[in-house]
């Protein structure tokens, strides 16, 4: 378990949203672009990562109460995901970095995936 | 006067790497008139090359062919976009051309991308990767559509591979999509329950038919004076007595 600003710092992922709550912990991992299963398999408390930027995305992670998002591959979030993830207090990140990498260095972190 | 006009608006053709080449245009026409199928449109994916053909294929049979495209959105969603004349989807043809993910169609993988005449004679070979996807986002493309004047339709929204809900979990909040398709493999009222937000809009059924034999094996059948795009939309939106009368499998 870690504090998702110590990760933001770690991995140097800029923040797009959610700035206001990086005390959030982040419990386990989940990579996915597939948000129906996402819905389905993710764990409360995963930072997840996507390379999708529809705002359905902040949907699902405050449906599924994930601790934040990671738009991997040097993706933009469309403008209308930023401001509904400002709204509902999810926390957006973007990483240049596709998600393999990403994933392996939470992973070096502690941070694994769940069953 | 109003009547029951039974519509199969998402029939691809052999342009479709993953359509079968007996898709041709004098074989759909075919097939169309048999089935008793009144209004069809050709909805290939990523292109609209064949659509005139098989409007020259079906002059004279009382076929009307509607202009339409099957669109990969950036979030893999299939699109349907539908209109009433050639020279619309050709306009939003040249768009998705330009964003289009790069890549040349390999035919031993995904197919064979024929444009053929309305005698059936190969015309060309589309050598882009049509079966790819383009950087449209959803929204982007449903407005596109909607400026040029057609119907934006998710495909298949009850299928687990590229479909609004599969890509995005849920229907998205505020989208201006004109209806909802179902596919063959699911009943409409059950996708009304199952599918949170699907009530809220028109849910049509058509064919996604790739081969012959699917052509008209569901069918949204429209009460409405004629078989144009406007009396669709007008069904659709039930105004001046137009509506759905039935999407489903063929009652006759």
């Amino acid at each position: 378990m870690m504090e998702i600003h110590k990760i933001v710092e770690s991995l140097g992922l800029e923040v797009k949203a959610g700035s206001g709550v990086l005390h959030g912990r982040v419990e386990g991992g989940y990579v996915s672009d597939l948000l129906s299963d996402v819905i389905a398999n993710s764990k409360k408390g995963d930072l997840w990562l996507t390379l999708q930027v529809h705002k359905n995305i902040v949907a699902v992670a405050t449906l599924k109460e994930l601790a934040g998002i990671v738009i991997i591959g040097g993706k933009t979030p469309a403008e209308d995901t930023v401001k509904k993830a400002e709204e509902e207090g999810i926390v957006l990140l973007t990483s240049p970095l596709p998600a393999f990498e990403i994933a392996g260095q939470l992973y070096e972190l502690g941070i694994h995936g769940r069953n | 006067m109003l009547r029951g006009i039974r519509a199969d608006l998402h029939i691809h053709t052999c342009l479709s790497p993953c359509g079968e080449l007996e898709m041709t245009p004098q074989s759909i026409v075919r097939v169309c008139q048999e089935k008793k199928v009144d209004m069809i449109a050709v909805c290939d994916h990523n292109s609209a090359e064949n659509v005139k053909s098989v409007q020259k294929a079906a002059e004279g049979t009382g076929l009307k062919v509607l202009a339409g495209m099957e669109i990969t959105t950036a979030e893999e969603v299939h699109l349907l976009a539908i209109f009433g004349n050639e020279a619309q989807v050709t306009r939003l043809q040249t768009i998705v051309y330009e964003h289009l993910l790069p890549g040349e169609n390999d035919e031993d993988l995904f197919g064979v991308q024929v444009v053929a005449n309305e005698q059936d004679e190969v015309e060309a070979i589309v050598t882009k990767l049509l079966i790819g996807g383009t950087t449209l986002s959803l929204e982007e493309a449903v407005e596109k559509i909607h400026e040029i004047g057609g119907l934006a339709v998710p495909s298949h929204i009850d299928r687990e591979s590229f479909s609004l809900v599969a890509q995005l979990g849920m229907i998205p909040e505020d989208l201006p999509v004109d209806a909802l398709e179902v596919s063959a493999l699911a009943d409409v009222e059950d996708v009304k329950h199952q599918i949170p937000g699907a009530d809220r809009f028109p849910l049509i059924t058509s064919s996604d038919a790739h081969r012959l034999d699917e052509i008209g094996r569901v069918t949204t059948t429209f009460n409405m004076a004629d078989t144009t795009l406007e009396e669709i939309k007008k069904a659709l939106k039930r105004i001046d007595g137009r509506s759905i009368l039935h999407a489903g499998e063929s009652p006759c």
